[in-house]
Order: C-alpha cells, then sequence, then structure tokens
C-alpha cells in the first residue's frame, strides 16, 4: 500500500492542527489583517467628512504627529496616568494583601468587599464618582471636607489629572491586591516564624522573606495592569471628556477625538500605529514576566 | 500577657483592615444609598444620609426606557461568551492535550493580540461595520467581543485542561474515542468548573466594555453603559435615578465577581496564578 509512514504523520499532524484552526484564523481576521489596513490608511490623507478626500500622502500623517501639539500631550498625559496609577495602587496593593493576609477578624467579608470597585462598571463608578461624591454643591467629599476649610472645591475640574488618577487608583488597588494575595498565601508561614525566633524584626522579614517572595506576583501586576491602565477610555470620558482643553486627552481618547468626531481616517490610523508601537515595547516585557511566571509553576 | 498582647494587636490590625475596606467600598455603599433615595434627598445640601429607603428610582428606570440596552448587553456578552468557548476549548485542546508543534508560539501571538491596542484596529473594523451595515448592530458587538476575549479564554482553558491527568486520555484514546468523542465524553464533563470560570471572566469583560460600545451602536444595538452615557451632561438633577441605574448596570458583573471569587485572580492573570 502506498500509505507510508510519512503520509500518516501528515495526517496525525493535521488531526493535531484541526482544533486550534478556527479560533487561529478567527483572531486572525479580526486582529492582524485589520492592522495590516491600518498601516495602509496610515499613508494617505482621508477624512469620511469631505468625499474624495481619499489621496496618498506618504508619511504625512506621521509628520503631523510629530509635530502635532495634542499628540505629545496625549503621549505624556498616558505616561502620567499610567505611572501614577499604577505605582499608587501597586503601594496600596501590596499593603491592603498584607492586610487581609494577617489574621484580622472578618477576613473572608473583607476580600469580597474590597474586590467590588474593580468589579463595578467603570462607566457606573465614574458617573458616581463624578456626580454624587464629588460635585461641588451636592457631593458628599466636598461637604465632609467643610471644617477643614475646603469648601465646594471642584474636584474634577481644578485637578482633572489627579481626579482621574484617584478614580483609576480606586479601581486598580483591588486588581493588584487580589494578585499580591495570592503571592503572600503562597508563602510558608513557617519561614516567617523561623526568622522571628531568629530575631529579625517586622520591617528585616518584610524586605528580606516577604518582599522577595511576592516580587514577581507585584511585577505580573504592575505590567497587567498598565497593559489596562494604558487604554483608559470609560472614566475619562465619563469624568472629564479629555478636558478641561486636553488636560486629561490620553492616547486614547485623541484617537476617539480623531477618528469618531474629526472622522480623519488616515490621522487617527497613524496614531494606531504609534500606539501599537509602544504598546509592543510594554507588552514584550509584560510577556516575558508571564512565562517566567509560568515556568515556576511547571517546576512546581 | 502574650496573649492579651496578641489580642490586642488582632483588633487593632482587624479594625485598621476594616477602615482601609469601608474607604474602598465606600462610592459603592453610596451608589446603593443614593439610588434608594428620593430626587429631592439625592440633591441636598448637605447630603442627606438619614432616609427611608424607597425603591421608586428602580421603578423609573426599569419601567422607563433601560431595559432595551441591559437586553442588549446580555446578549453581546452571552453571545460572545459562547463564541469564545466553542472556539477556545477544541484550541486550548490543541494546546494542552496533544499540543501542535510550536504551540508556545501560537500562546504567545493569541496573548499578544488582547493586549494589541484598540487603535491597532479600530478604524478598518469601523468602515467594515460600516459598509456592511453592521454599525448599530448587536452583531458586530459579539464578533468584537469575542475577538477581546478569545486570547483569554484559550489561555484559561488551557490551564484548566493542563491539570487533567494525562491518563484519562490515555485510556480514551485505548477505547478508541474520536476527537469530538473524546471532547464531549473527557474533557467537557472534566473541566465543567474551568469552563464556568472562563464564561464569567468572558462575561465581566464584555459586559463592561465602553469603547466598541460607545462607537459601533447609538441607539438600536446600545448597550447598559451607553444608557449610562445620558446621565454625562448633569442636566437637570436625577442622581437618584442615575444611581439606580449605575446600580442596576453594575449588578450582574458584581455578582459574578463574588461568586467567581476564586476563579477571578486566575482569569485576571490568564491561569499564570492560582
Amino acid at each position: 500500500m502506498p500509505e507510508t509512514a510519512a503520509s500518516v504523520a501528515r495526517r496525525e499532524a493535521w488531526g493535531r492542527r484541526l482544533p486550534l484552526l478556527p479560533a487561529l484564523i478567527y483572531v486572525f481576521v479580526m486582529t492582524q489583517i485589520p492592522f495590516v489596513l491600518t498601516i495602509y490608511y496610515s499613508f494617505f490623507n482621508w477624512n469620511l467628512l469631505k468625499p474624495g478626500s481619499f489621496h496618498f500622502t506618504g508619511l504625512d500623517n506621521y509628520g503631523t504627529l510629530l509635530t502635532d501639539e495634542s499628540i505629545r500631550t496625549a503621549v505624556w498625559n498616558t505616561v502620567v496616568l499610567t505611572v501614577c496609577v499604577i505605582a499608587i495602587s501597586v503601594v496600596l496593593g501590596v499593603a491592603v494583601a498584607m492586610l487581609l493576609n494577617s489574621d484580622v477578624i472578618g477576613k473572608g467579608l473583607l476580600r469580597t468587599l474590597m474586590i467590588a470597585p474593580f468589579l463595578i462598571m467603570p462607566t457606573a463608578a465614574a458617573l458616581v464618582w463624578k456626580d454624587t461624591l464629588l460635585n461641588p454643591l451636592f457631593g458628599l467629599l466636598p461637604y465632609l471636607l467643610t471644617p477643614f476649610g475646603l469648601e465646594r472645591v471642584d474636584w474634577v475640574n481644578r485637578f482633572p489629572m489627579a481626579t482621574v488618577v484617584a478614580v483609576e487608583v480606586w479601581r486598580w488597588t483591588p486588581f493588584m491586591m487580589l494578585i499580591i494575595l495570592a503571592g503572600l498565601q503562597s508563602q510558608n508561614p513557617e519561614v516567617l516564624e523561623a526568622a522571628q525566633v531568629d530575631g529579625a524584626n517586622s520591617v528585616q522579614t518584610f524586605r528580606r522573606i516577604t518582599l522577595p517572595l511576592v516580587r514577581p506576583f507585584i511585577e505580573l501586576g504592575a505590567l497587567l495592569g498598565s497593559l489596562f491602565v494604558v487604554q483608559t477610555y470609560d472614566s475619562i470620558y465619563m469624568l472629564t471628556y479629555g478636558g478641561p482643553g486636553e488636560d486629561t486627552t490620553n492616547i486614547p481618547f485623541l484617537l476617539y477625538l480623531v477618528a469618531f468626531q474629526g472622522f480623519s481616517i488616515g490621522q487617527a490610523s497613524a496614531i494606531g500605529v504609534v500606539a501599537v508601537v509602544l504598546t509592543i515595547i510594554i507588552a514584550t516585557f509584560a510577556l516575558r514576566t508571564l512565562f517566567s511566571i509560568f515556568q515556576v509553576e511547571a517546576r512546581r | 500577657m502574650a496573649t492579651m498582647a496578641r489580642n490586642r494587636s488582632r483588633i487593632l490590625w482587624s479594625a485598621v483592615g476594616w477602615l482601609v475596606v469601608f474607604v474602598f467600598f465606600f462610592p459603592v455603599l453610596w451608589m446603593w444609598l443614593e439610588g434608594l433615595k428620593t430626587e429631592p434627598q439625592a440633591a441636598s445640601s448637605p447630603p442627606t444620609i438619614f432616609f427611608v429607603p424607597t425603591l421608586t428610582e428602580f421603578q423609573t428606570v426599569l419601567s422607563g426606557d433601560f431595559p432595551p440596552f441591559f437586553i442588549n448587553s446580555a446578549i453581546a456578552s452571552i453571545g460572545s461568551t459562547l463564541l469564545v468557548v466553542v472556539l477556545g476549548l477544541p484550541a486550548a485542546y490543541a494546546l494542552a492535550i496533544r499540543p501542535v508543534p510550536k504551540s508556545r508560539d501560537v500562546l504567545f501571538f493569541f496573548i499578544s493580540t488582547r493586549f494589541l491596542p484598540f487603535a491597532a484596529s479600530l478604524v478598518p473594523l469601523y468602515l467594515l461595520a460600516r459598509d456592511l451595515q453592521l454599525l448599530d448592530n448587536i452583531f458586530a458587538l459579539i464578533l468584537i467581543y469575542t475577538t477581546i476575549n478569545l486570547p483569554l479564554g484559550v489561555w484559561l482553558l488551557r490551564s484548566f485542561l493542563l491539570e487533567i491527568p494525562h491518563d484519562l486520555f490515555e485510556a480514551a484514546r485505548v477505547d478508541g474515542a474520536g476527537f469530538f468523542n473524546e471532547l464531549y465524553r473527557v474533557v467537557i464533563p472534566l473541566i465543567t468548573p474551568g469552563i464556568a470560570a472562563t464564561c464569567l471572566i468572558c462575561l465581566i469583560f464584555s459586559w463592561n466594555e465602553f469603547f466598541y460600545a460607545v462607537n459601533f451602536t447609538s441607539s438600536v444595538a446600545a448597550t447598559a453603559p451607553i444608557f449610562l452615557v445620558s446621565f454625562i451632561s448633569g442636566r437637570g438633577l436625577f442622581y437618584a435615578k442615575l444611581a439606580a441605574a449605575a446600580t442596576l448596570a453594575s449588578l450582574p458583573v458584581l455578582m459574578a465577581g463574588w461568586i467567581a471569587q476564586k476563579q477571578l485572580i486566575r482569569g485576571l492573570t490568564m491561569g499564570a496564578v492560582k
């Protein structure tokens, strides 16, 4: 029979590949082909509001990005927002995780309540913050701060970036807490007891034992978190709409303004390409961490 | 003496813990409370702290124009979640049980698309949806949410599949079970909890999604977060109604997340942390 070992092996290989293909093709068609088109459009001047405006302009769109003030502002705002949110929520996340890992009363309930900010729909949360907590006339916070001489401060308009950062920190601290708590729980309590018997104080045990152990978890949380926070759009749309001026316009919001308010397809595509390049830089680090943690898991 | 000191420190730290968690939980609590007020109570200065709760505003929201938005959210989330499982489970199988060559590269590819900014594909997807008359069509949202969640689904399902003892598959194969038979008889019963966890994570992400929802829909296919946008202008004093709507819109995910607490961490880290 001509049914050789090679053809059997080939059939075997296809049998293995076949279940993978639908998902692979789906993701490819929905992400890679559009991305190639994005690159293509980025070389054209094309505004949907001006019929017949489709024409090749080479690198003009990128040239505009380099000289345009708004893209620089948006990149800067994205960096500020991401770095502040991640840094603050990691620190708070470590603190809360350590609290909930010690033997406090009602640990389970506290943990349940603590993850709520992360689960609440971001659009809903932003509205509640803006209109019922921070509203200068009827909000609770300005009222509570009255005794401190801060009556009727219009937080959202006077400190727009700080407000967005605060709301995002509120949302991402539970996320960090969950990941770091998982790290703390993988810690062997006997090691801590041994350290205490050896006369180590709590600062020493934290720095020498706990921190090295949870470090990969902190890194994972920070990197995953930054990939999400870089894309922040909901709370900016609801809280400040990118303003006042461009004070809180980050890259996703700028993209929205260019694509859906200006309908400038070519320009929006160029922003898209730049955003992808920036993301790849962060993502490379994130994936490396993710894989190293997987390897630790596998070795166990 | 030692135990007394320990007890005292336990109570002290518990108080600190409760205080910290209260601060974080408070905006959620306040949202609930505002929803239970009447409009004048919600828009009073100073804020009303003590009041008789009423469900009036919840009734207003539910009997008004909110339900269609809620139903759209449900269709988009459930539809895309089902698609994720249908496409993701065989793929996870091909990456875990009988791994294809270069399965690591494939996994890497999947997850890299999860973190591709929406800027990468937004414009072409928008133009395509426009040309296919899919703008303001819930079907477009289902396809997009499937794209967003599929990489996550594949990774998560794979991490659950890896936990199944390999012998079980060998046994099924000796019995001569084909791929679908094996999937149906061995894989699905064994990882039902894993599939449930994957579904919950997908539901959370698609239910809360805003960017595509606000830019790809307008009225017919608009989802729950879009309903909330109508409060943004702050015209008039509808704070109680706003809070009631926000509570209702957030409820499914809050419940799902609380029920699936144990799986949440695993889902959010794509199976890396258990």
